[in-house]
């Protein structure tokens, strides 16, 4: 192939996918008085000490860190004995529960908006940080399922065998042996799954109604007041709240890769 | 004890175990996705105004009412041409995307870091950051274009292809992702062998790359199909459905009839609809792929 196009193409990309975020970041440090300059003539922290220490945002990140890792936590118990069971044993239903789960994770969350919200109401979970949890369940544990299940298979069923031998129990053989080995698979899911309760936003904007409940997304979507978009402050959020995200997916971007594409690349 | 032989009824045993293993993830998926399914189904056959506490057996009422509501039909058209105007375009981008990825040079490692980064931004603050891209008086696409300053977000037509456009930045990456797998399963040596036989670059791509490919782009086009179809957060931050409702998709008129009107029954009757189109949506490609299969 011809090297200039590769780069143009490449730079083109580049420009196409950073570009929006690297403006958003220096509209983060515009002093806001000069908003109307083309571009600002010195650069300031302002607005992020104006959304940090003038607004609940601390509040707000504690928040989405307690809704996601509940979230991945839940997820996680209640999926990777079932990812294991779906990997390694024969039982009946195992094809059906797999597809079950894709087609769940498939589901509009609107379709599940209206009777969630009355049996979070009815249970007293509604305007909680804990009531996201089952709601999140309806997309996290589906996905969990999916990427663990393609980690536990890729682990040799030899190993599971000798296990078996040696006296385990099914249960024994997978806490004692396949389980420590899954740890990097157990890491992938856990970043992913993070990373969609993360950026949630329809169940949380419905559910939650008190203020200093808000997550992140919440939050940055009606930070707006009603005549000013206070857009300094809005990128500020934004890269605080995204900036955790990026690094992390930058630095596991391997791991990542391989886990979003993992129920992709077996069928 | 000899390790090949299996002491007997330990099959039953391995399966009893298997069935707890996987039971609490079962009982999870039916509480949190076919209870609430078929709840919802249950309350869109009802008259439900929450702040009134009424509650009344309408049967297919609302559904009947959904026939003849032409904001409906207008949610389910904008839902339409969204999905299928952002998944072609995300596609026509991702494919080449996803060949430059699959291309040893230099910049690769830089280029597939990067295209992860729209991937991870939530959509929310994604939406943010297009909307002060688009803002009609400071906004950099304005201040880069020539002539006079446009709303885009406020001038029908113009807002939902931004809307569009947000989509296509953010899930343009997923899609190559999935094409790159699907492109690093193809073997190296047919490309060899066409190359010996003096097949152009273009030619290859064409007779082999793509139909090998088709599998892994129906599963792309499945996956982001359904994806689109849901579209909720980008154009409710975007423009909540406006200007004059021609943003607003089934899933956003949804949610305002559920929240804002606080009308639970249609609310549902919608939810249902948007549920069943995505059934519908996914059975269409389902066939394809079992066609692909055999």
């Amino acid at each position: 192939m011809k090297r200039p196009g590769l780069w143009l193409a490449t730079v083109a990309f580049l420009t196409f996918f950073l570009g929006p975020f690297f403006w958003q970041v220096l509209t983060s440090l515009w002093p806001d008085g000069q908003l109307t300059q083309p571009l600002p003539s010195s650069l300031t922290f302002d607005n992020y000490v104006s959304v940090l220490w003038g607004r609940p945002f601390l509040q707000v990140l504690m928040n989405s860190l307690l809704a996601a890792s509940l979230t991945t936590l839940f997820c996680m118990a209640v999926g990777a004995s079932a990812a294991f069971a779906l990997a390694k044993l024969e039982f009946r239903g195992r094809g059906l529960l797999l597809a079950a789960a894709l087609a769940v994770s498939m589901f509009p969350p609107i379709a599940t908006v209206s009777p969630l919200y009355l049996i979070l109401r009815t249970v007293g979970l509604r305007d909680t940080l804990v009531g996201l949890v089952p709601p999140y369940a309806t997309f996290a544990l589906p996905l969990t399922l999916w990427i663990l299940t393609s980690f536990f298979r890729q682990l040799p069923d030899e190993l599971y065998r000798a296990a078996r031998v040696d006296g385990c129990t099914p249960l024994g053989a997978f806490w004692r042996v396949l389980l420590p080995l899954a740890a990097p698979g157990l890491a992938t899911t856990a970043i992913l799954v993070f990373i969609f309760a993360w950026n949630e936003f329809l169940y949380a904007l419905t559910f939650l109604s008190s203020p200093e409940k808000r997550t992140v997304p919440v939050a940055i979507s009606l930070f707006a007041s009603e005549h000013k978009e206070p857009w300094g402050e809005i990128a500020a959020a934004s890269v605080i709240a995204t900036l955790p995200l990026v690094v992390m997916t930058v630095l596991f971007q391997r791991r990542i890769v391989s886990g979003l594409t993992a129920g992709a690349v077996k069928e | 004890m000899n390790g090949t032989v299996k002491a007997p009824g330990s099959m039953g045993r391995e399966r009893r175990q298997a069935y707890m293993l996987v039971a609490p993830a079962v009982l999870v998926l039916v509480g949190v996705a076919v209870y609430p399914i078929l709840a919802a189904i249950w309350l869109s056959l009802h008259r439900l105004i929450l702040v009134f506490g009424e509650r009344r057996w309408v049967g297919l009422e609302n559904y009947g009412f959904m026939l003849g509501d032409a904001r409906f039909w207008n949610a389910l058209g904008n839902t339409g041409y969204f999905t299928l105007v952002a998944v072609t375009v995300e596609l026509l981008l991702a494919l080449p995307l996803a060949l430059l990825l699959n291309t040893a040079f230099p910049g690769r490692g830089i280029l597939r870091a990067s295209v992860l980064v729209p991937w991870a931004i939530p959509t929310v603050v994604s939406a943010k950051l297009w909307a002060w891209l688009f803002n009609p008086d400071y906004g950099l696409i304005n201040r880069l274009l020539p002539g006079p300053d446009i709303n885009w977000l406020g001038v029908p037509g113009y807002a939902l292809h931004a809307a569009i456009l947000v989509d296509v930045w953010k899930t343009t990456p997923f899609m190559a992702l999935l094409l790159l797998a699907g492109l690093q399963g193809i073997s190296e040596d047919i490309y060899k062998a066409a190359r010996v036989d003096g097949a152009s670059r273009w030619r290859s791509f064409v007779s082999m790359t793509l139909p090998l490919l088709k599998p892994a782009i129906l599963l792309a086009l499945l996956f982001r199909t359904l994806d689109a179809f849901r579209v909720f957060d980008a154009i409710f931050v975007l423009t909540e459905g406006g200007p004059a409702n021609t943003t607003e998709t089934l899933s956003i008129y949804a949610y305002k009839t559920l929240m804002r009107a606080g009308n639970f029954g249609y609310g549902s009757t919608l939810s249902v609809m948007t549920f069943l189109c995505v059934v519908g949506l996914s059975l269409v490609y389902i066939r394809l792929l079992g066609k692909e299969g055999r």
